[in-house]
């Protein structure tokens, strides 16, 4: 019963991971760029839901109306004025220029609110403690929540992609871009779109992080590795994979948590390690497995 | 007719120039007689940041491989020492073995690593520090976050610990850049320079990208190593959290980028802007964090090239010859400044081993 | 009335001038078929009059508008469509995404009337673009250029790396179109073809216009010196 409720709280967690790696394989997906302030805009949305809670003092929902527009105007900043002028830089001034971003993000925070460990958990009533007990497992409503909105985005994102005028302009963009141009799609404000939607995700998964847990200005960090681990376990590109690999990082923190306190990080990242040297060495059959996989799940 | 040109290297501004470089180094050995103590901790500083820029440097704009997990080395180097201190061996040979303990692990890791392409490499390195960082911490010595410290050092009077340290700085910085120099001018430099310049020709014309950046990996992990195990020096103290700090690789990327990736003098140029910044604005604390960060985000967004790198074109000057001149003999003085910015390396005949599969 | 007035274009790759000073202009209905050998430029005045390559000097007007510093986006909303070379199809995307993608015109072209047109589309709605054969390819191309409604439609090296049977089937298409109203340049390696094709024949070298004409008082021998470049004179 002990390893099933680990294993059980491990999927939970895994949800929120999935969350918190949407936006980073959605945007590497159409444009090919490691967001490495991904973190560290995170924590940014959640300290700007906490700064509406405590200003404003309305409802979670409403703090969330509020702050998703917000991080949609950032991303169409963030597209402006860092990712397309670095793009024409090459492969490597994107990286340099996001991690600038996560520095200047950081300590912009720090310098503001000092690095104290904060939480909203005490602002949203019942949902932070709320949970059903099933057969002695006890199941928190807000992580269950949390998973669902994973679930939301990763399946919205899907149906977006496939569905909508939008979404096929999306993904042309991402293919030829030359040849998306010549189909009649603006792509600049294509990317800026795909940009804006990558920045709500990310949002959410700033609220879901103050919601459920606590954060201060350098937790950006930690979350982008997390975010980045979930989408390379899950196979980059793929948003099935990605709810995949959450919840394998989050089973093995999980589970290397119940072991030693110490084992939860250490084990998420061996994880990752194991899959990444995996999957270069037996490359074929494994990542063959795991499309199949991914197929049925899809 | 065949032979109208012959290859240059040295100039006659970069053997003046190279020539100061080496006679400033032999003075800096006699700073601890003449400096205040003060005067010769910040030299030491300044060394740990040459090698850390240096070394990233050869990494990003050589390699081409931007890690932002070179704190894994520098970390590892100290504890290294540490630990080698701790079973016995004479302090300043743990510390140097510290040094080179990272481009051993630099070199077992390589073998997965460097099969990850551009973000994936970044993020996956910096992954790789923190699950070292974890795992250093649940060593027994280390005691957690808490920490430890060197003990060996203590046992030196303070005054010829500054002095012995800051040579071991020197030398070990001194070392670094001539191996650095040494690997950019010998025939590995050519394939170097012209992975930089455009990865996919040079492996078309049989450069040996896979070893060569196995290579780099390896000189710049040791280099990194080498500026822990000095810091740990200067410091004494050591906790995980302060040596494996993503930071240490926010300052290489500040150092390169200012002074201008894919050149050899721009960071070091870069690390004494970086000296003399935080010298003057490091007790602002966060906000001089902010400006480092912004002028990193500025640099790699309106000036790529940084400011030796923008020297270097306006002016083609290059003062520490890793490239090659083409003179033409006779005509009117038809000199082929090949290297503007791209020094005009080796013909591709001149590596003829191609690369497996 | 003229739909589309290219006046001294010059266009450049690098250092390499690839259109030199180049002018011609084109009536409404008009199907123009451009020849000339490997580099003369043909590709390059396509991209130009599609916004793809930005052009050194000159102007394109489009039904009295100049278009020259138009983005390519923009140019197809405006009713300009290229064809490119290579057909640049999004090849994880399935033809019938591909071509409601382009729908961004309103005009005869909707996805019924394009699968009309080239019912060779029909069977393969739901497969990925990149795995079909190159005549397959080169219809969804056409299809996807159709469905922008282009007033002109620009249609570079059709032929190229197909089999004779399917490039038969590409070129049966063409009378469809110019029976709605579109006009159109091609540019075409096959001079017999070319000549079938086309009303107005231009021959290209070296990035200058070297020879043009109704493509009925052209004879092959004039068209095959201007394209070689051999100094006589068509009679």
């Amino acid at each position: 019963m002990f390893w099933l409720n680990q294993f059980l709280q491990g999927v939970l967690l895994g949800g929120y991971y999935a969350l918190l790696a949407a936006g980073l394989s959605f945007l590497f997906g159409v444009m090919r760029v490691i967001n490495l302030a991904h973190g560290s805009l995170a924590v940014l949305g959640a300290f700007i839901m906490m700064v509406i809670y405590q200003t404003l003092g309305i409802s979670p929902l409403g703090g969330l109306a509020l702050m998703l527009p917000v991080m949609a105007l950032l991303g169409v900043a963030l597209q402006f004025c860092i990712i397309e002028p670095s793009l024409k830089g090459g492969a490597l001034v994107p990286l340099l220029a996001t991690f600038g971003l996560a520095l200047i993000c950081d300590n912009v925070l720090f310098s503001i609110f000092g690095a104290d460990t904060q939480s909203f958990a005490a602002d949203i009533g019942t949902l932070s403690y709320g949970s059903w007990a099933i057969g002695g497992i006890f199941i928190s409503q807000l992580a269950c929540l949390v998973f669902a909105a994973a679930l939301l985005v990763l399946g919205g994102t899907q149906l977006l992609l496939s569905r909508t005028q939008i979404g096929r302009r999306i993904r042309a963009t991402a293919e030829d871009e030359d040849a998306a141009r010549l189909s009649g799609v603006d792509t600049r404000l294509v990317r800026a779109a795909t940009t804006a939607l990558a920045m709500v995700m990310v949002g959410l998964a700033g609220a879901a992080l103050g919601a459920s847990g606590s954060f201060d200005p350098y937790a950006g960090g930690p979350q982008l590795l997390y975010a980045f681990e979930a989408v390379v376990i899950g196979g980059t590109g793929s948003l099935w994979g990605t709810l995949i690999g959450g919840i394998v990082l989050g089973v093995a923190q999980g589970v290397g948590g119940a072991l030693n306190t110490h084992l939860s990080q250490i084990a998420g990242h061996a994880v990752f390690l194991v899959v990444l040297i995996a999957r270069l060495y037996q490359g074929g059959a494994l990542s063959a497995y795991l499309r199949r996989l991914r197929m049925r799940v899809a | 007719m065949t032979h109208a040109y012959h290859v240059q290297r040295w100039t006659r501004r970069s053997i003046a120039s190279t020539a100061l470089i080496v006679a400033l180094n032999l003075a800096l050995l006699a700073g601890p007689l003449l400096l205040s103590a003060n005067a010769v901790d910040h030299l030491t500083t300044l060394f740990v940041y040459v090698m850390l820029a240096i070394t990233w440097n050869a990494l990003a704009g050589y390699g081409g491989l931007v890690s932002v997990g070179q704190q894994l080395f520098f970390g590892f180097g100290a504890y290294g020492a540490i630990r080698l201190s701790q079973a016995g061996v004479p302090v300043y040979a743990a510390l140097l073995l510290g040094g080179v303990s990272s481009a051993v692990l630099a070199l077992i890791v390589s073998s997965f690593m460097l099969k990850l392409r551009a973000g994936e490499f970044a993020i996956g390195m910096w992954v790789l520090a923190a699950l070292v960082q974890l795992l250093v911490s649940l060593d027994p010595i280390v005691q957690g976050a808490t920490g430890t410290s060197l003990l060996a050092l203590n046992s030196f009077a303070p005054a010829a610990r500054r002095a012995d340290t800051y040579w071991f700085g020197l030398l070990a910085m001194a070392g670094v850049a001539l191996l650095l120099f040494l690997l950019l001018r010998s025939r590995l430099g050519a394939a170097v320079q012209a992975i930089r310049d455009n990865e996919e020709a040079a492996r078309s014309v049989g450069v040996q990208v896979g070893r060569t950046k196995r290579i780099i990996f390896v000189l710049a992990a040791l280099g990194a190593g080498m500026a822990g195990a000095v810091w740990l020096a200067t410091s004494i103290s050591f906790q995980p959290n302060t040596y494996f700090g993503v930071q240490w690789t926010a300052y290489m990327i500040f150092m390169t980028l200012v002074g201008g990736i894919g050149t050899f003098e721009g960071p070091i140029l870069g690390a004494i802007l970086f000296f003399a910044v935080e010298a003057g604005f490091g007790a602002q604390g966060v906000w001089y964090l902010i400006g480092i960060g912004a002028a990193a985000v500025g640099f790699a967004l309106l000036l790529p090239q940084g400011i030796w790198g923008w020297v270097e074109r306006r002016y083609a000057l290059r003062l520490l010859p890793v490239g090659y001149m083409l003179n033409l003999r006779g005509g009117e003085a038809g000199r082929q400044r090949g290297f503007a910015r791209r020094p005009s390396t080796k013909p591709p005949a001149a590596s003829p081993a191609s690369e497996p599969s | 009335m003229t739909l589309l007035t290219i006046e001294n274009l010059k266009a450049c790759h690098g250092l390499l001038v690839a259109l030199h000073d180049l002018s011609f202009s084109m009536a409404p209905g008009e199907v123009l078929a451009i020849v000339g050998a490997n580099g003369a430029g043909k590709s390059t005045l396509m991209r130009s009059i599609a916004g793809a390559h930005r052009p050194v000097q000159g102007r394109i007007m489009f039904r009295g508008q100049d278009v020259t510093r138009l983005s390519a986006h923009r140019r197809v909303r405006g009713g300009i469509a290229l064809v490119p070379e290579g057909r640049r199809l999004f090849p994880g995307m399935n033809v019938q995404d591909t071509l409601h993608l382009a729908a961004c015109r309103k005009g005869v072209w909707n996805f019924e009337t394009v699968l009309e047109a080239l019912p060779q589309l029909k069977p393969i709605l739901k497969r990925q673009a990149g795995l079909l054969s190159g005549g397959q390819q080169q219809a969804v191309a056409i299809g996807r250029a159709l469905m922008t409604n282009p007033e002109l439609l620009l249609l570079d090296e059709l032929s190229l790396g197909l089999s004779p049977v399917a490039v038969d089937g590409v070129y049966e298409a063409l009378p469809k179109l110019r029976a709605a109203g579109t006009s159109i340049i091609l540019v075409e390696q096959d001079l017999r073809r070319a000549m079938a094709a086309a009303t107005r024949l231009v021959c290209m070298l070296e990035g200058r216009i070297v020879l043009s004409g109704a493509a009925g008082s052209l004879t092959r021998e004039a068209v095959m010196d201007a394209y070689f470049g051999l100094n006589r004179q068509a009679h």
